[in-house]
């Protein structure tokens, strides 16, 4: 049984039914889902929750669905001690989230399996969204299981290499010839003309509770403990400011102590609206052009921007960003110290991770987490240089003489 | 099963479906240089292109500024209006931020 009991928009505090919708019909704020917590209080416990299944929906109370969920195996990622990188950039108690083992491998897993849920709910017979990638695939496969259709909006000129771990699902794939900013003109009215379940629009204030699963994952694995800092990727600003009311909602509800953690945000320098309007102390946050390699995180008109900025500044963290140059430096450095392939994202949160460290923003003996939310073999192109290796013929004297060399 | 679309985005929306004339809503921001705060924009949009227009939300000051609004009309009009904002210098984004994510 869900305890939500309403949509709220965030700007002016209206309330509105659980229905497919996103906006405040009168300041245009995105809306959030707000719950009983009093009731959920009487619901939950540590030992309710540690007796539930090994995947996200062990904190199904916290979650606004009712009845069967959509369920691909999500969740309860490992949270690994990385003393080899910890040691790299000078912290004693540093911690990788490693949300790369998901059944699509990132993040989008967790958001997805709750919009689909909420779409099967309403009734929707399709779903559909744009994407560059981990959320096509991880809604053409919550899709193929709830037997549902899906359509999936591709930019045309995505890595081809990207398509073939979506077009597996059976999606009806539509690769879109124009810019970034056609795409989502496109995909703004189509939204109008179709009743659709569209993943992050209509779908979009239940789409992002499932981001708070993390925030609980990471808590109750440290031993219902919130970190004393927290380092996340952040593109439309919605997973950074999901992980912050995951832990804010552990605290209230008595399974955490108040929570004392610094929230830090990472962006690439080539699409950091976010970072900027932080740097320059703004409320605003102006979009920008993005021009980076890290793909997944290219938003240059962050949706919930004003908010994840909010939640850097109340919680006495802050925002950095890193070249391209950096980020690929910090996908091989995470790789080589802990054996942690991630994408291009990985790498924008390990190298600003190193920057903030060296900075002396986060301390040495602050515990961090460090959220990595997808796998490299989907971005291999960022990092292709690494691939040199020793050739030879069969036989032990080739081997020999190319090991000497 | 796969499909290209070229994206010109009003010719794409006229093949499927034949509503040009249809009156249509858009909720949208506007952000504006210096240099354009003192031009009546908006209102000149609502009196040349017969757009509808109602601010819904706004932060101007001397240096820059943005306004949320909701634009009324018919969708030929709208996008001829949307498209002489953005030629004066407006940068014009859907309020519901970017759709396309990674």
């Amino acid at each position: 049984m869900s305890y939500a009991t309403a949509l709220r928009c965030r700007k002016c505090g209206r309330e509105y039914p659980l229905e497919p919708l996103n906006l405040c019909d009168f300041c245009f704020s995105p809306l959030e889902v707000s719950y009983d917590y009093k009731s959920v209080a009487k619901a939950v416990s540590r030992e309710k929750i540690a007796a539930g299944p090994l995947c996200m929906w062990r904190y199904e109370d916290l979650l606004p669905v009712d009845g069967d969920v959509v369920d691909i195996g999500t969740g309860f990622t490992p949270l690994v001690k990385a003393n080899r990188l910890g040691r790299e950039l000078g912290l004693g108690e540093l911690y990788i989230k490693n949300d790369c083992l998901n059944p699509t491998y990132s993040f989008k897993d967790r958001v997805v399996s709750v919009a689909i849920t909420k779409a099967r709910e309403f009734g929707f017979d399709t779903v559909a969204c744009a994407s560059t990638g981990n959320l096509a695939a991880s809604v053409a496969a919550h899709a193929a299981k709830a037997n549902i259709k899906s359509y999936v909006f591709i930019p045309a000129d995505v890595e081809p290499g990207k398509l073939t771990g979506i077009a597996i699902y059976n999606p009806v794939l539509v690769t879109v010839e124009g810019s970034y900013d056609d795409v989502n003109r496109l995909c703004s009215q189509l939204v109008q003309r179709h009743n659709w379940g569209f993943i992050n629009i209509n779908l979009r204030p239940y789409y992002a509770e499932g981001s708070k699963t993390l925030g609980y994952e990471v808590a109750e694995q440290l031993g219902w403990h919130a970190p004393d800092c927290v380092v996340a990727p952040s593109a439309s600003g919605l997973l950074f400011t999901r992980i912050w009311k995951g832990l804010e909602e552990l605290a209230m509800l008595g399974l955490i102590e108040p929570v004392n953690t610094h929230m830090y945000l990472t962006q690439a320098a080539g699409c950091s609206p976010i970072v900027n309007a932080f740097q320059a102390g703004s409320l605003h946050v102006h979009p920008v052009k993005p021009d980076t390699i890290a793909k997944s995180i290219a938003i240059g008109n962050p949706a919930d921007g004003y908010y994840a900025l909010r939640v850097a500044r109340q919680s006495g963290g802050g925002a950095c960003a890193v070249t391209d140059e950096e980020l690929i430096e910090g996908m091989k450095l995470l790789a080589q110290t802990e054996g942690i392939f991630a994408e291009a994202a990985g790498g924008v949160v390990i190298a600003g991770l190193r920057k903030l460290v060296a900075s002396g923003v986060i301390k040495r003996n602050e515990l961090t987490v460090a959220f990595i939310t997808g796998a490299g073999l989907k971005t291999q192109e960022a990092v292709a240089e690494v691939v040199h290796p020793l050739t030879i013929q069969p036989t032990i004297e080739s081997f020999e003489e190319a090991f000497d060399k | 099963m796969s499909l290209s679309l070229s994206c010109c985005t009003h010719a794409i929306l006229l093949a499927l479906e034949k509503q040009e004339d249809k009156m249509v809503k858009r909720r949208v921001m506007f952000t504006f240089p210096a240099e354009l705060i003192k031009e009546p924009i908006i209102y000149n949009l609502g009196q040349q292109f017969r757009v509808v227009t109602n601010i819904r939300r706004a932060d101007v000051s001397e240096g820059k500024g943005w306004v949320v609004l909701e634009l009324e009309g018919e969708e030929k009009d709208i996008e001829r209006g949307i498209d002489w904002v953005t030629a004066r210098g407006v940068k014009v984004d859907p309020v519901i931020g970017d759709i396309v994510e990674g």
